[in-house]
């Protein structure tokens, strides 16, 4: 019982790195219909370019404080550089291909962009802890966690709210919307699906990179950092309905709580209830726990 | 009607094999040794590919293979290569049957991701487990064939001819099974699921068989993995070990039941070449390929993506 | 005469549509029977019921005396019924021949034949010959010889037609439901595909349930009609009787007949 202060606390931030980490994925899957393996990549040039830049940032004597907009704008970066070159480049040629297809070409890039990031920063780890360091710790029931943790919260919650009024808020999220019920249709009024396309890709890697990046100050980054995060962002995003962004929510904080109480209670159970919940789901409400609403055929 | 060759084909594989395995250097028998191991397990998975279906967690049956021959050989000393590939196909068999009846409901994307879901939860479970080894996992002593250990230098070589006669004779049994009437179902259950269900046959009772003969053909497979690498770990039951099945299974196609051989073999040459020249490019070399099988070679590609998305 | 088929009191509401209301018939065994109506009048909805597609709310179907009601369409195509389908259902990859080969091989699966230990090639069932052999009998009869290479997707309109019923006629069916068999069908080729079913038909002894929109062709095959509305059967007799009921022109067929009171008593075989 006395457990349960740090259970919870673990657990939402457990739950906002997951959302970061899955609710691109999530929104390409919405808008595209296509499961992204890449997601991972991202994730992975997003720590990577976020720790090499933030290093150089604070080697050079530059003010620590701004190395979170460094962070930040590394992932940027490095999501400009490669995402639109593959959607435009290779991607959009595959949209008529079955899911299947498309996953799988998803998967061959990944494996081309694993090696593509040991190209660029070599095979060395990078270890950038500053941005984390800089902000001490907080207490809380008697156990001190490390201030920085409330970053992550606070960007899980920036990036729902304002993902949420792009959508709701906007125009181009209605549309977006409007492409993520009825692609046709949309065409057929006269959106300019290609674009969205282009735009949804980029965007949802660029939550992915900002995923990584901002993990990187808590980690050690190596190659090999996107692999696990992708396969968790399935379960993730598969739990809270694919395609929808509240099921992301939804699906980061089951996870996040479920393997917080496992972690507390049961650990050697911590990676297997998260595969078991999302078979669960899979066995009795495979389109998730928020699927997204059939439209009504007339 | 021509003449079925596959029957002779195997034959002569499997003569090419023995003889020619008495002239091959170590790595090589070891190479061709685990492209039976992944061949099998690819075959399985071609099983599904014909009926319209990936799965992207054989890997949950060839860690069930692996884990079950080591386990035997800890516990019982059985070393035997074909007792331990027997045991493991038959333990895959068994969850299979069982889970096989969740799964044959599921097509697509589905099907793939319950399929990745439960691999993942067998990796969970060993990761975390004490006394499988978690992460580390153990170590097999090397296999013994019909009670006989056979001196240093000539294991690798009669390993290989072991794992080649498994291999062979299970491609075989395939090959007979894709001529029943059951066997012929995959391509119109891919088809056009509903004719099938409307001329009277089910469906779902096609796809769990399959299912089960795949996970059959996975189990031998891991186990033969692990008596020839003689370590296992959990590594086996993770979504990248059944992402490379899935690899070489599109690199194969569906043509013949000797193309996931010839595919694992292939991509074994390739991974050892290509890794011994640049350890940091071999993933992209692979990814590459991946791609280009993909564009290029509708061979395998086409039998399993022929249907297009509806509009 | 015996009633093959008995439907008696199906109701079936989809919310606030009803698609069957007291639909109760009795088909003979080899009688010929039309299922006429405008769209959504519950000519489908009868056909899915009979075939296990849909479960009705209430009401029942027997088949040769046995209910047959809550069966799978799996089960009900087992026992010999099987329908055909108004947007033709092939095997897109495969060839002619090898959809009818898949059909016959169904079939082969069915009866247990030609398993994992039989070595020679075994009998279809019903046919008596090895699949390859039957399926070019086959062909023959239907005039599909020629497309027998042709990949499915690329035949016209009327082949693919004609190939879907052939191939739920392969399973020699006791009772055959056609969905909407002309449709898509140039008006030439109409009586033709006709006359070719019925002439298989005739020679196996098996009734036939068809859905049809085209008069003509429901007055030229048709032993009996029924006539469906709303959810009802509002008429039930020999085509001739049934298109010159009143409900009937009003609700089904359009006031415009003239020609069938001229025609109706020549046009008819």
């Amino acid at each position: 019982m006395d457990q349960i202060g740090p259970v919870f606390v673990d657990g939402v931030i457990y739950s906002a790195w997951l959302f970061i980490a899955a609710v691109g994925l999530t929104l390409v899957y919405g808008v595209m219909k296509i499961l992204n393996v890449t997601h991972g990549s991202f994730y992975a040039l997003g720590a990577y370019a976020g720790a090499s830049l933030t290093g150089a940032w604070l080697a050079r004597g530059l003010p620590p404080m701004l190395s979170y907009a460094v962070l930040a704008g590394g992932a940027l970066l490095v999501t400009l550089v490669f995402a639109p070159a593959i959607e435009r480049g290779l991607l959009r040629f595959m949209y008529a291909k079955d899911e299947v297809v498309i996953l799988l070409v998803t998967y061959a890039l990944f494996l081309v962009l694993e090696d593509t990031i040991k190209l660029i920063w070599g095979v060395n780890p990078y270890f950038v802890a500053e941005p984390y360091a800089l902000l001490g710790s907080f207490e809380v029931g008697g156990l001190r966690y490390p201030t920085y943790n409330l970053i992550l919260v606070g960007l899980a919650l920036f990036l729902a709210a304002g993902l949420a009024w792009i959508l709701r808020g906007t125009r181009v999220g209605k549309l977006l919307s409007a492409v993520i019920h009825d692609p046709e249709m949309s065409r057929a009024l006269g959106v300019n699906v290609d674009r969205f396309y282009l735009v949804t890709f980029t965007l949802g890697s660029l939550l992915a990179a900002l995923g990584g990046s901002f993990t990187a100050p808590t980690v050690s980054v190596v190659p090999g950092l996107g692999v696990d995060v992708i396969v968790l962002s399935f379960a993730v995003v598969v739990i809270g309905g694919l395609g929808s962004l509240p099921g992301a929510a939804l699906g980061a904080v089951i996870v996040g709580l479920v393997r917080s109480v496992s972690v507390h209670y049961m650990p050697q159970l911590e990676l297997f209830v998260i595969y078991f919940v999302m078979a669960m789901v899979l066995a009795f409400r495979p389109r998730g726990l928020f699927s997204l609403a059939e439209p009504r055929r007339i | 009607m021509t003449r079925d060759r596959t029957p002779a084909l195997l034959v002569a594989v499997l003569a090419a094999v023995a003889i020619g395995g008495l002239a091959l250097p170590q790595w090589a028998l070891f190479i061709l040794t685990i492209a039976c191991a992944q061949g099998l397990v690819v075959l399985g998975l071609m099983l599904l590919l014909k009926a319209g279906l990936v799965s992207f967690g054989q890997a949950l049956y060839y860690c069930i293979g692996a884990y079950t021959a080591g386990s035997l050989a800890r516990a019982f000393g059985l070393g035997d290569i074909f007792v331990q590939m027997l045991a493991g196909a038959a333990v895959a068999a068994l969850v299979a049957l069982v889970l096989g009846f969740l799964l044959a409901r599921y097509r697509g994307i589905f099907f793939g991701l319950l399929s990745l879901a439960l691999s993942m939860i067998l990796y969970g479970l060993i990761v975390k487990s004490e006394a499988l080894g978690s992460t580390d996992g153990f170590n097999l002593l090397p296999s013994m064939l019909f009670g006989i250990r056979p001196s240093g230098a000539w294991v690798r070589y009669a390993v290989a001819v072991a794992a080649a006669s498994a291999a062979l004779g299970s491609a075989f049994l395939v090959h007979r099974f894709l001529k029943t009437p059951l066997g012929r179902l995959g391509p119109a259950i891919k088809d056009n699921e509903i004719r099938v269900e409307y001329m009277g046959a089910s469906v779902r009772y096609a796809i769990h068989v399959n299912y089960v003969i795949a996970a059959t053909l996975a189990g031998a497979g891991g186990a033969l993995a692990a008596t020839t690498v003689g370590h296992i770990d959990p590594e086996m039951a993770y979504w990248t070990t059944s992402g490379e099945f899935v690899f070489i299974a599109i690199l194969s196609g569906t043509g013949s039941v000797v193309a996931p051989f010839l595919g694992a073999l292939i991509f074994g040459a390739i991974h050892t070449i290509a890794y011994d020249l640049s350890p940091n490019t071999w993933q992209m070399s692979m990814g590459a390929a991946l791609l280009a099988a993909i564009v290029f070679l509708p061979d395998g590609l086409w039998s399993l993506f022929a249907r297009r998305k509806a509009a | 005469m015996a009633a093959i088929i008995d439907a008696r009191g199906l109701n079936k509401s989809f919310g606030a549509v009803t698609a069957a209301e007291g639909v109760t018939a009795a088909i003979e065994k080899d009688s010929i029977v039309g299922l006429i109506g405008t769209n959504g009048a519950g000519k489908t909805t009868f056909i899915n019921m009979i075939t296990g597609y849909l479960k009705p709310d209430s009401g029942s179907i027997r088949y040769e005396g046995r209910d047959i009601t809550a069966l799978a369409p799996r089960q009900i195509a087992r026992l010999g019924i099987c329908r055909s389908f108004q947007i033709p259902q092939l095997y897109s990859s495969l060839s002619v021949v090898e959809n009818m080969r898949m059909a016959l091989g169904i079939m082969l699966h069915n009866a247990g034949r030609g398993g994992f230990f039989s070595f020679a090639p075994a009998g279809v069932p019903g046919h008596d010959a090895p699949a390859e052999e039957v399926a070019e009998r086959i062909l023959e009869r239907f005039g599909l010889a020629e497309y027998r290479d042709k990949n499915a997707q690329v035949l016209p309109g009327g082949v693919r037609k004609l190939l879907d019923i052939a191939l739920t006629m392969a399973a020699k069916p006791r009772v055959l439901l056609l969905d909407e068999p002309t449709s898509g069908i140039s008006a030439e080729e109409k009586f033709g595909i006709m006359e070719l079913i019925m002439q298989a038909v005739r020679a196996e002894g098996t009734t036939v349930i068809f859905v049809e929109h085209d008069m003509e062709v429901v007055s030229r095959f048709a032993e009996r009609v029924l006539a469906f509305y709303d959810g009802r059967i509002i008429a039930d007799a020999p085509p001739e009787g049934a298109l010159r009921d009143p409900e009937v022109r009003r609700y089904v067929v359009g006031g415009e007949l003239r020609r069938m009171d001229a025609e109706g008593a020549g046009a008819r075989a």
